[in-house]
């Protein structure tokens, strides 16, 4: 169905061009059906759940050989232990700081108030006042919520992991954006290492870092860095040509050239980029938990243990709060970072940076000082409320939802993913994987379908080509629901600001809310089902989709929508003719995110009954002798990613191309 | 070895009426403010090519290819041709404007002069060295002190206050803070911005973020400056005072410029001499007039079309032979004379002016050749 | 104008906050240096905390022990079984406090890798079955025996199941030959992966809650089974050997003696915490008491070992190590 659907949006994008190319596709789903009504069936390559293939196998012996080698390999001996000795410590220095006892003191160097204090000032310093505001706010309430200590370790871990990814990844980026090979040869590591399931390659981190701060730290970073490095490269390589070229005219050596005009010209980008690290370092907080990583993580996923929501949200909020703080806050800084000072007089702001430095000072030293200063005092009961709140809220749903959302679930699944699983699913798998690069030669390009050769080739070596069919199905009804979400709230928030101001902490807070918050309440409105997995990622990914589509509409120029407004246009018109069309690359590029979103979301799905490569990854999480199989759909998750993707952008490509082809 | 494109050009200059000898136009034309005779050139440039595109470096070693028009050149070879075998001197502290519309490979041949953009074959003479030649390290030692260049869209660092940014080049080649700061106050005082050395390029108006611009390109105190377009992205009033402020500066301090412009009045109120170009090739170089009086093909011919003329010819371009039947005891003016400045003595005389030259009668302007020129009739069209 | 506003705001926030520290400071306690824990003779004692809450009552029990009786630095690290076994090799793990089975890991690392031994039972016997929420019972009496289960299966049709009954499975780490036993039984059923516990529990929870029926994989002790006293279906009796074969598995799963697993080095060096582990031994009973207050009352985990504790004096003496 949803390949339908995506056929039919560039059938309308290239009427005129080329007349037989949408009969082609049509004429090949055609074909696809009788072939697969006929072969229905036949050469699945079904993987029953216990048994391996010589590849599984064989992965395990390569983990096995890994840990045997721990103790004599010189790999492990001067590099690896190295590097973990140097990331315990920092982690341990941080924590000491601000978390856990340390020093021969019963309470950290810094308790609460000094911490408020300081992350205060050091928000109104880089940034302004009012995110200072903010800091302080959102740092006092988890004091109140009584996850003081937990979030301190999470914030801990996070600072090391964001340091670490920003001490490596900033200068990578910086060569990836004056170095096009360089640029080409990290794209795709980039790609393995944001869209590689963390489940994957936290048990084998563990056994390389051992357990402890340093793995979580790593797998944290894995994670956290691509953004890192990404988008300094963008900055570096979007920087206006003229300063750079007068620098150059100048003389400039190419050192010279990096510091004086590309480094200073993409600060601002370079913050965003330190902000999106931020983000995902905060993603995989209590995906670390399961590695002993300290914090509001393991609070999550104890409470998971004892089905506790309230608990569960409780922590969730923290997350979400801190998320929101440190994203405001360093947005801030971006913008102040172009800017330059704020509307102060230096003099004045001279005087308040030292008073208020005073002031911060003070506060850290009554709070290395003195108990109540130290540790945050009892009986803020906000923590109470909160999870009370949720839990009611959740049994209040489970009783009287239910019904209607089983209703959803059943026709979601019965109208749509049924039919698109047992036809992905059960074609021969040589079938399919032929009418997957037709298509993608005929929707995309030739490079995209050779593209789409290997990554039918990987999977199938791997071994769960029928499990990676069913993930694939699961996949793009999600992504179709995301994008039309996308769509709808999209335009809404970007017709109107006010609807815009409303929407977006709520989708704040749908992305940065951690999955296994919600995995009790989804499975209670949706029963374990693939709908239930679907749902989690269209939790999560539809936010960023709607957020893609809304700054798309609202980019549009003004004196556009007037003329369309001013040709009599109706609301309807407006939005169809005039936002919808000239924000296609917005959708275009939300199509694309929302499908990523989904895919990390893939093994969320394997907790909740969604089966197939997601439950395999965590059933390689979980049972040694089911590692390399794991690893394996955890490649497989990969393989579909990067194929989806490259269809999608050389399909993209061509249907830009399409419309200038027209007028020529 | 060819002959430089200039000098082969500027022969169809000759057909023309009154088409007194285009002489090598080192000598003939003299810059503004200074006379100089017999002076080697600051640049010069030969046989300059820069091809863009897959097996570039073989266009211009291929008669074939090289004869190419661009397009067949696209589809052949799938290269572009920005600048085709272009050749000129520049002589010292002279205003030299390289002029054609968008596309026509002036803004390239500019960057070729300082390897902002590395050219494909030729040379580039720059008091006597070759440029193309340099390694990386004389080259930019050459941008540290002897060029500098002012650009289209200014290339300000928007994070840097005028002062730091006027002082910017000095930065570069490594001068001490003071003496930044000492040599960029003199500066933006040289360029009236005196006042704003605080601010920041945002707060300042088009106009004045140029001269900033202009500031920094001067404060290096280079042999030459290169202007790419600097005032086209200015409005029409700030634009003018931008241009009289170029001819005080180059009054002041006299350096050699090499300026780049689509503006053809701009070209022919600050040019010395101008080097049309099109299609990457050069069309017709010589000073303002002769491009107004002696187009070399309807090319020229219908870009010039619309200048006042008066404005720009001089008598020379007008007078005719003296007849029998002229009263020759009217005033007296030089060729060099432009017709405007000379229509009140013109037509005041009731006899016609005669065009002297160190004592020699050139010929003579009565009331018709004048009014031919002011009523606007193009002369032999 | 907004700057202005910005300063007084600003200059206000900064007067008040100094005022009321210097206020507040003049009273409260200082913080004083702790001196070094004595650990006596115990030292470091690292107990893996698996994700379960039963284990958690084991652990919490031990580690309370240990902390109060002989004087340990107890550290728990929460670690799915998998990573904690091998915690064993790397020397990060000193024991593993209720081991369910997982004889590939006891022959990785018990028989080749010689860093773990087996510490003996903990005196609980682990049951796995299939189990149907008790409305289910009670409705039709007759589905405990996996006989009838087929004539049931139309009832346990889910969207997930593909038309025949489903059969609920969990978290992976569990040991389960549910596709074998409904493939070598014959039953109408096909296995659906909930992928995890708490979506198990909340399956069973809605199903007695709205009279749903549902069939699934369940363990017990388990202190979910405090709350909802699930019914076990009857699979053919387990016989030894009956399970050898994991492809022609056709009888129900054993009793575990759930068992403790603990690093060579920590049994060889024998200290006081060693002694404990390998002394520990209590009942179902015990555990699910533990479990329940942590999981229904809402206890943490150390006040439900220091509760515990206290009423089982008896108990614990005979843990502790004769010296």
């Amino acid at each position: 169905m949803a390949t339908t659907t995506m056929t039919g949006s560039s059938t309308r994008t290239t009427p005129r061009r080329r007349i037989t190319k949408p009969l082609a596709v049509v004429g090949l789903l055609a074909l696809w059906l009788v072939a697969w009504s006929l072969l229905r069936g036949q050469d699945m390559l079904e993987l029953p759940r216990a048994t391996l293939t010589d590849l599984h196998h064989w992965l395990n012996d390569v983990n096995d050989s890994v840990g045997a080698s721990r103790n004599s390999s010189p790999i492990f001996l001067y590099f690896f232990n190295e590097i973990r000795a140097v990331m315990d410590a920092l982690v341990t220095f941080v924590q000491g700081l601000i978390a856990q006892p340390a020093y021969g003191r019963p309470v950290p160097v810094l308790g609460w108030l000094g911490v408020v204090a300081l992350v205060s000032y050091a928000s109104w310093v880089f940034a302004n006042w009012r995110v200072a505001l903010l800091a302080a706010g959102g740092f006092t309430l988890f004091g109140l919520q009584g996850l003081w200590q937990e979030s301190m370790d999470t914030l801990a871990l996070t600072l090391v992991a964001v340091f670490v990814s920003l001490l490596f990844g900033i200068p990578l980026g910086i060569l990836a954006g004056v170095s096009d090979r360089f640029h080409r040869l990290i794209t795709p590591v980039l790609d393995l290492m944001q869209t590689m399931p963390t489940f994957v390659y936290l048990a084998p981190l563990t056994l390389v870092f051992l357990i402890g701060p340093a793995s979580a730290t790593i797998a944290t970073l894995i994670y956290a860095m691509p953004p890192a490095i990404r988008i300094t490269a963008h900055g570096i390589r979007s920087v206006p040509a003229p300063p750079v070229e007068a620098t150059d005219s100048f003389g400039a050596t190419r050192r010279q050239r990096l510091t004086k005009a590309l480094l200073p010209l993409s600060k601002r980008t370079i913050v965003l980029g330190v902000n999106q690290t931020i983000m995902a370092a905060l993603a995989m907080v209590t995906v670390a938990a399961l590695i002993d990583a300290p914090g509001l993580g393991k609070t999550v996923i104890k409470a998971l243990q004892t089905t506790d929501v309230g608990t569960a949200f409780n922590a969730g909020v923290a997350i979400v709060v801190m998320a929101i703080v440190l994203d405001r806050v360093t947005t801030a800084a971006s913008v102040r970072a172009e800017q330059g000072g704020g509307d102060l007089n230096p003099r004045i702001r001279r005087l308040l940076l030292a008073g208020f430095g005073l002031v911060a000072a003070f506060c850290s030293y009554l709070s290395y000082t003195y108990l109540w200063a130290s540790e945050f005092p009892d009986g803020g009961q906000l923590g109470e409320y909160l999870s009370q709140g949720a839990t009611a809220v959740t049994t209040w749903a489970q009783q009287n939802l239910a019904d209607l959302t089983a209703g959803v679930k059943d026709g979601v699944t019965i109208m749509l993913l049924n039919p698109l699983e047992a036809l992905l699913a059960e074609s021969p798998w040589w079938l399919m994987g032929a009418v997957i690069v037709l298509l993608a030669a005929l929707i995309g390009n030739l490079r995209a379908a050779a593209v789409a050769a290997v990554c039918v080739g990987l999977l199938v070596g791997s071994g769960l080509w029928n499990a990676s069919m069913i993930t694939l199905a699961m996949t793009l009804v999600a992504t179709l629901l995301v994008v039309t979400l996308g769509v709808v709230i999209g335009v809404w928030m970007g017709r109107s600001s006010r609807v815009d101001r409303v929407i977006r902490p709520v989708l704040d807070a749908g992305q940065t809310m951690p999955a296994f918050v919600y995995l009790i309440p989804v499975v209670a409105l949706f029963s374990v089902s693939r709908f239930s997995a679907i749902v989690a990622g269209v939790v999560y990914a539809a936010p960023v989709a709607i957020k893609i589509v809304a700054d798309g509409v609202r980019a549009i120029p003004e004196s556009t929508v007037e003329a369309a407004t001013a040709a009599g246009s109706n609301t309807w018109q407006t939005i169809t003719k005039v936002q919808l069309p000239m924000a296609r690359q917005s959708l275009l590029l939300a199509t694309n995110q929302g499908l990523i979103y989904v895919l990390s979301m893939v093994v969320i799905g394997g907790l909740v009954g969604a089966g197939a490569l997601g439950y395999e990854v965590v059933a390689g999480f979980s049972q040694g002798q089911l590692y390399g199989k794991g690893l394996a759909a955890g490649v497989a998750i990969v393989v579909l990613g990067i194929m989806l993707d490259r269809i999608a952008r050389a399909a993209a490509q061509r249907s830009d191309r399409a419309p200038s082809a027209n007028q020529t | 070895m060819r002959t430089p494109a200039l000098h082969g050009r500027a022969e169809g200059a000759e057909q023309r009426p009154g088409g007194v000898g285009i002489m090598s136009t080192d000598t003939a034309v003299q810059p503004r403010g200074q006379v100089n005779d017999h002076q080697t050139p600051v640049i010069s440039v030969r046989n300059l090519w820069k091809v863009f595109g897959p097996n570039a470096d073989r266009v211009p070693g291929s008669a074939e290819l090289a004869a190419l028009s661009r397009r067949e050149l696209r589809e052949r070879a799938r290269c572009t041709a920005a600048v085709r075998e272009v050749s000129f001197d520049v002589a010292p502290g002279e205003v030299f404007v390289v002029m054609g519309l968008s596309g026509s490979g002036k803004s390239t041949l500019v960057r070729c002069l300082t390897r902002l953009i590395e050219p494909t074959a030729g040379e580039v003479v720059f008091e006597g060295e070759d440029i193309l030649r340099a390694d990386k390290r004389r080259l930019r030692e050459l941008r540290r002190r002897k060029f500098s260049m002012v650009f289209q869209h200014f290339g300000l660092l928007p994070y840097r206050t005028v002062v730091d940014n006027v002082g910017y080049g000095l930065e570069i080649r490594g001068a001490g803070r003071a003496e930044r700061i000492r040599r960029a106050t003199e500066v933006i005082e040289l360029v009236g911005l005196d006042g704003y050395e605080h601010s920041y390029p945002d707060q300042l108006s088009g106009g004045m973020q140029q001269r900033v611009g202009l500031a920094r390109a001067l404060a290096g105190d280079p042999d030459v400056l290169f202007f790419d377009e600097p005032f086209s992205a200015l409005d029409p009033l700030i634009r003018r005072d931008m241009q009289n402020e170029v001819i005080r500066l180059h009054r002041q301090v006299g350096k050699t410029m090499v300026f780049i412009t689509h503006d053809l009045s701009e070209a022919l109120k600050l040019g010395d001499r101008i080097l049309l170009m099109r299609d990457g090739n050069v069309v017709q170089a010589g000073t303002g007039d002769e491009l107004v009086g002696a187009p070399a093909d309807e090319y020229v011919r219908d870009f010039v079309q619309d200048v006042p003329r008066a404005d720009v010819l001089t008598l020379r371009w007008i007078m005719r032979p003296s007849r029998d039947a002229d009263q020759l005891d009217g005033p007296e003016l030089g060729p060099g004379v432009i017709v405007r400045d000379a229509v009140r003595t013109v037509l005041a005389a009731d006899r016609p002016v005669r065009v002297v030259e160190n004592g020699e009668l050139l010929g003579v302007v009565g009331h018709a050749e004048v009014l031919d020129i002011v009523a606007g009739n193009q002369a032999g069209a | 104008m907004r700057s202005f506003v910005g300063k007084r705001v600003l200059a206000g926030v900064s007067l008040s906050t100094v005022a009321a520290l210097t206020l507040t400071a003049c009273g409260g306690s200082k913080i004083e240096s702790t001196d070094a824990a004595d650990s006596g003779d115990c030292g470091t004692f690292t107990i893996a905390i698996n994700p379960w809450v039963g284990y958690e009552a084991n652990a919490a029990v031990i580690a309370h022990v240990a902390e109060t009786e002989l004087g340990c630095k107890v550290v728990k690290k929460d670690l799915k079984e998998e990573i904690a076994w091998q915690g064993f090799g790397t020397g990060q793990v000193d024991a593993i406090v209720e081991n369910w089975g997982h004889d590939d890991l006891k022959k990785k690392y018990i028989e080749d890798q010689k860093t773990a031994v087996n510490a003996g039972s903990t005196g609980v016997e682990g049951v796995i079955g299939w189990y149907v929420p008790p409305w289910m019972a009670e409705e039709y009496p007759d589905i405990t025996d996996w006989n009838n289960l087929n004539k049931y299966a139309s009832l346990f049709k889910t969207t997930e199941s593909g038309g025949k009954g489903q059969l609920l499975d969990g978290d992976p780490s569990f040991v389960t030959n549910d596709e074998a036993l409904v493939k070598n039984l014959g039953l109408d059923y096909q296995v659906v992966y909930a992928g995890s516990e708490p979506a198990l529990i909340q399956a069973f929870r809605q199903a007695e809650e709205k009279k749903e029926p549902v069939l699934g994989y369940f363990y017990d002790p388990q202190w979910f089974l405090s709350e909802i006293e699930l019914v076990k279906v009857d699979l053919p009796e387990y016989q030894e050997g009956c399970d050898a074969d994991p492809e022609k598995v056709a009888c129900d799963y054993p009793v575990y003696d759930l068992d403790k697993i603990v690093s060579k080095s920590f049994a060889d060096a024998n200290g006081p915490a060693y002694q404990l582990v390998d002394n520990f031994n209590w009942t179902n009973e015990d555990q699910n008491l533990v479990a329940r207050y942590i999981a229904q009352d809402n206890m943490s985990p150390e006040e439900a070992a220091e509760k515990w504790v206290e009423a089982n004096q008896d108990k614990v003496e005979a843990w502790l190590p004769q010296s």
